[in-house]
């Protein structure tokens, strides 16, 4: 019953995101049944389905939050279904979290210095014997972080602690922080859950944005159908743990199928 | 002014001036300026205002004070940098002291081989046996963290409680590692000949006679110098790495370890890190105190006195900050110290409670200290100095 397209989206070289035949298990529950999707280079992928259809779970094994049961995940051809988290982002792979997991304690422009790879003041023995070097990143970094701030209209709060952020502006910084790190693929978690329309509307205007102009990948599990219809081609539709559908949004949004894993599994059990 | 109170004022005069540095505020040429003057003036008033037999306790208050500021900040960058309950530093601070003990004393020989038995004695300068010290103790903190950083919070804390008591019973048990239940006697004070009497042969006369008047009582005012100097240079270098991109990548995993880890950084490594650096710092502490106190034995390191108390300092002066890690050091000590004489004051009034209260005053201290603890996590957890908002040092002042 499953419908598949593949050969619509189709690229000669490798997708950017591959996810091969993954399986998770809690327990009894299997959260992932053999899952396989493929992200292509420079899409807005947007990927929707039912609560617990397991596509958290999904961006938690891509990102090496926990180790799959089997399956693969490949980026651009390459395995990096055993990388550890950091591993993960040193293959251009960023990811926000559902509920903002900000540095609290840290005021919103060193949330995002901290972001960028390979500090010189990371080693700390650079800091006793190297301070001018040190120095000199962490000026660069500053600007870097300043520009990024100033994308996402957060300049104002540059020296505000991140925890005091309100919600919307915590998805900003999350949004914020996934550029200092220049990814190529970035994985966002309902970007717009608990924001407004006017900052969603800037929201989606700076992943189109970044999508044209820095040629940034993105995948993104949203349920405000709205955003998602308006920005993602192609929509990937899991349910119960696997890929459903693919398409573009108005087949996604024609599709019996999908109304019936949406409407069947949500209200028909119950 | 007698010589004897000369003397000792300018031994009081280097803490001062660092104290001074510690203190006041400003920029750094006016306030070196400041904290010299002050300090002369202060080290010249001490003698001449206090009973010498006051200010020699005074000296060896500041001097154990300052051995606690030193585990403080080691716990600092473990607790306040990245959060790890480390409940052992009792252990740390052990194999400090003992690491240096062997390192600096000498083998025994002859008769008293057969009462003091040590694995080695290589007879190394002070300073080599408390960087020794320090790299043992690092050592085995990494070995410990390896298996033991899985854990989080309590667990932590219950896992490294226990690795504490096993090297403490581990140098109560074996004898031939450092002379087992016995006492480890003869660890030598750095330059103790200068009180001795004919004073050190290379020191020059003049030196030798502004000392002449100082008996070896006095000898803690030369080793006060030390432990100042020593808790400045392990203040600086941990301040220096605490406030750089290094302790910002900390302060990320204490906040936040899912977060920090998908920004790139290598959770478990960083960890580690501020482990190992944090047991280095109380093997230094560890070797500190064996120098001050010359004999050590297991029963020093119990984890009331070498653990305990020192969180209630680092907790009271302000976790995360290296400045509230010595400020809590001198206030805790100094609430304990006191305890001693106010109980010993109001012994009458605790006979007529009851007539074997007064014999039980040690208890009373550590009920006091308790109640203390009690008062910081209800009424003010951040601690006396509050962690400061931005992280790096080494970002640009302009702007």
């Amino acid at each position: 019953m499953q419908k598949t397209d593949d050969g619509q989206h189709a690229h000669k070289k490798p997708p950017v995101l591959e996810v091969r035949d993954l399986v998770k298990n809690f327990g009894g529950l299997r959260a992932l049944n053999r899952c396989s999707l493929k992200v292509a280079e420079g899409t807005i992928t947007g990927l929707i389905g039912p609560n617990g259809a397991g596509k958290t779970t999904l961006f938690n094994a891509i990102t090496g939050f926990f180790q799959p049961d089997s399956g693969r995940v490949l980026t651009d051809g390459q395995d990096i279904t055993s990388l550890p988290p950091h591993g993960v982002f040193n293959r251009g792979i960023c990811r926000t979290f559902q509920i903002p997991r900000e540095h609290g304690t840290m005021t919103v422009l060193e949330n995002l210095m901290l972001v960028v790879p390979d500090q010189a003041g990371e080693r700390f023995w650079n800091c006793w014997f190297r301070p001018e070097l040190v120095h000199r990143q962490e000026r660069e970094i500053r600007d870097r972080a300043m520009e990024v701030l100033d994308f996402v209209n957060l300049t104002h709060l540059a020296d505000e602690l991140a925890g005091r952020l309100s919600g919307g502006q915590k998805k900003l910084l999350e949004l914020a922080r996934t550029l200092m790190a220049e990814p190529r693929l970035v994985l966002l978690d309902e970007p717009a859950a608990g924001v407004n329309r006017t900052l969603m509307k800037r929201l989606s205007e700076n992943i189109e944005y970044l999508r044209r102009e820095r040629g940034i990948t993105f995948l993104l599990i949203e349920h405000d159908m709205d955003l998602v219809m308006r920005l993602c081609d192609p929509v990937i539709v899991m349910s119960e743990g696997r890929r459903l559908m693919e398409g573009h949004p108005e087949e996604v949004r024609n599709d019996p199928h999908v109304l019936e894993a949406y409407l069947g599994g949500q209200y028909g059990a119950a | 002014m007698e010589p004897v109170d000369l003397a000792r004022a300018s031994f009081l005069f280097l803490p001062l001036v660092l104290l001074g540095l510690l203190v006041f505020p400003g920029r750094p040429v006016l306030r070196l300026l400041l904290a010299v003057v002050a300090a002369a003036i202060v080290a010249l008033v001490l003698p001449l205002w206090l009973p010498r037999g006051i200010l020699t306790y005074l000296a060896s208050f500041s001097t154990m004070a300052g051995i606690y500021a030193i585990l403080s900040l080691g716990l600092n960058s473990q607790w306040g940098l990245t959060g790890h309950v480390n409940f052992g530093v009792a252990g740390f601070f052990a194999v400090g002291a003992f690491t240096s003990a062997l390192f600096t004393t000498k083998m025994p020989e002859g008769a008293l081989a057969a009462y003091s038995q040590q694995a080695f004695g290589l007879e190394w300068p002070f300073l080599a046996g408390v960087l020794m010290a320090g790299i043992i103790a690092a050592f085995v903190g990494f070995l410990i963290s390896i298996p033991v950083l899985r854990l989080r919070t309590d667990f932590l804390a219950i896992a490294t409680l226990g690795i504490a008591e096993v090297i403490r019973f581990i140098f109560q048990n074996e004898r031939w590692l450092a002379n087992g239940p016995q006492p480890m006697r003869g660890i030598p004070r750095p330059l103790d000949c200068l009180f001795a009497d004919p004073a050190c042969s290379w020191l020059p006369a003049r030196v030798a006679n502004w000392l002449a008047p100082l008996s070896p009582r006095d000898y803690v005012f030369f080793y006060l110098v030390v432990v100042a100097l020593i808790v400045a240079v392990v203040y600086l270098a941990l301040e220096r790495i605490a406030r750089s991109p290094w302790g910002r990548m900390q302060r990320a995993v204490r906040d936040e370890e899912n977060s920090a880890a998908m920004n790139g950084k290598n959770v478990t490594l960083r960890r580690i890190e501020s482990f190992v650096v944090g047991s280095f710092i109380m093997g230094v502490a560890g070797a500190v105190y064996a120098h001050y106190v010359v004999s050590i034995d297991y029963s020093h390191f119990n984890p009331l006195f070498a653990t305990f108390i020192v969180w209630v300092m680092l907790m009271l002066g302000g976790s995360g900050n290296n400045k509230g890690a010595i400020l809590g050091a001198f206030a805790v000590w100094a609430v304990w110290s006191g305890a001693a004489f106010v109980i010993d004051m109001a012994s009458p009034a605790l006979r007529a409670i009851s007539a074997d209260l007064p014999s039980r005053g040690a208890y009373l201290r550590w009920m006091l200290v308790a109640i203390l603890l009690g008062g910081i996590v209800l009424f003010r957890p951040q601690g006396i100095l509050r962690e400061r908002k931005k992280v790096s040092d080494f970002l640009p002042k302009d702007e």
